[in-house]
């Protein structure tokens, strides 16, 4: 580790340490390499973003349009909103470990919070993005013949869409910071050499996993907010704040 | 399926964890709520302040918690500090937006009244500001509230004298144990639903000319 000590102390800098440990070849190599764990990382993001989607966005879309059970399903929203997402893990892990004792411990649990966390943003920001389309224009739409169906898909939907998005920004910002957790329960992903780091007190390790995963996230808001942007460019409608 | 026998040898611990835990919390929850309202006042003030404290909270916001708490490992040690400072920085990201966005919901007309009327800025706010700002305030003491309870049962990683109700949680799932995890998880869960019900009694009771609760807290 003196090899690396730049200011002559004898001692490294957590800098020094993390500079280190990111710039070391064996960190990128392997199955343990960072390349490696950033595929973990996301492929649990996504999947439990996927299934959110599924139910989400449709139960979003349903309730925005029919305007009825709103109150329930914000009401749904905040109290998936207030259920910690370590306290969830915890409580599903002895029944996914029952029915597969080989997934069960390691990538069911997380996936499953990480669902739970991602679904209020969509279903919230869904409903409320059709919910606040122009009234006149879906009265307008339906006087020229639409179904309620194309209503949905070809008028709500697109106007809808920035604040959809935002929806999803919010999710995935939440989703990929939080997978992070799944290394308390021997999944891989980037949260392994946090606690690696800890247990090994590696602080080149956990200040390395540290910084990949803020910027993993940072680099989804930007890249989500991008995207957000161009659709409201898109629909004439301006941003609304999500809520 | 639970060891109730195990559950009842433990009541001491579950009592003492509990009350750590709504410790953890409220210790940052009151950090976090000095801090951001003076920093919203202030900033309510001068509007300069406003754009590089909300920048910096938004990036608070992005980084893991078990990343903030792993953070401060090397410094802090495994002493309550390491716990504190990050659960108080996320307060500051729910907190500093509510409470500016608070005092930004103002109307303008009314703070022209206050002024033609002869208040002094001191008065203004207290009298007129204050009182007004106060919904969107508690809105987001309870988000923050919320959010502070489940991030604390994640200190647990930092060794076994915090965690709070997480304690249970985590070494629960180091032993393979359902009933200890559940003795930390259910309590977590209840923790977090009844501190969500009573601020939002509270914001309602506070604001009962607004049936719509309102929140300016991104999810």
């Amino acid at each position: 580790m003196v090899a690396a000590d730049a200011d002559g102390d004898g001692r490294m800098t957590f800098v020094e340490a993390t500079v280190r440990w990111l710039t070391d070849p064996a960190s990128w190599e392997g199955p343990g390499g960072i390349p490696a764990r950033v595929v973990e990382h996301l492929a649990l993001s996504v999947a439990a973003l996927l299934i959110a989607t599924v139910i989400a966005l449709p139960a979003g879309l349903a309730v925005g349009h029919a305007r009825r059970g709103q109150g329930v399903s914000v009401g749904l929203a905040t109290v998936g909103r207030a259920i910690p997402s370590f306290a969830l893990m915890g409580l599903v892990l002895p029944i996914t470990q029952a029915y597969d004792p080989a997934n069960g411990f390691t990538i069911y649990p997380t996936l499953f919070a990480m669902a739970v966390l991602a679904i209020p943003p969509i279903l919230v920001n869904t409903l409320t993005g059709i919910r606040e389309v122009d009234q006149d224009l879906v009265e307008a739409a339906r006087g020229m013949g639409f179904t309620e169906a194309a209503l949905l898909a070809r008028v709500e939907a697109p106007l809808a869409l920035p604040v959809i998005l935002g929806g999803f920004r919010s999710a995935t910002v939440q989703v990929i910071a939080t997978t992070t957790l799944g290394a308390i329960l021997a999944y891989g992903g980037l949260g392994r050499y946090i606690i690696d780091g800890i247990a090994q007190r590696d602080d080149g390790m956990l200040y390395g996993g540290v910084v990949l995963v803020a910027a993993l996230a940072v680099g989804a808001e930007a890249l989500l907010a991008l995207l957000q942007r161009l659709a409201a460019r898109r629909s004439a409608e301006p941003i609304r704040a999500n809520t | 399926m639970l060891d109730w026998g195990w559950i009842g040898d433990h009541l001491p611990q579950l009592a003492f964890r509990t009350a750590q835990h709504l410790e953890l919390a409220a210790i940052a929850l009151a950090i976090g709520f000095a801090i951001s309202f003076a920093i919203g006042v202030a900033a309510a003030r001068w509007r300069v302040l406003y754009p590089p404290s909300a920048a910096i909270a938004g990036i608070v916001f992005t980084i893991p918690s078990l990343a903030l708490f792993a953070a401060f490992v090397p410094a802090t040690g495994l002493s309550i500090l390491t716990a504190e400072i990050p659960l108080v920085l996320y307060t500051l990201v729910i907190l500093l937006r509510n409470v500016v966005a608070g005092f930004d919901a103002v109307p303008a007309d009314v703070l022209e009244a206050a002024d033609a009327m002869g208040f002094t800025r001191g008065r203004r706010l207290l009298r007129i500001e204050l009182p007004l700002a106060v919904p969107l305030i508690v809105a987001g003491l309870r988000v923050a509230s919320v959010s502070t309870i489940g991030l604390v049962s994640i200190t647990a990683i930092l060794g076994d004298a915090l965690g709070g109700l997480g304690f249970f949680i985590y070494e629960g799932m180091t032993r393979f144990f359902a009933t200890e995890i559940a003795v930390g998880a259910v309590p977590t869960i209840v923790l977090a639903l009844v501190a969500d019900r009573l601020f939002l009694w509270l914001e309602r009771a506070i604001t009962p000319w607004s049936r719509r609760t309102r929140t300016a807290t991104a999810g």
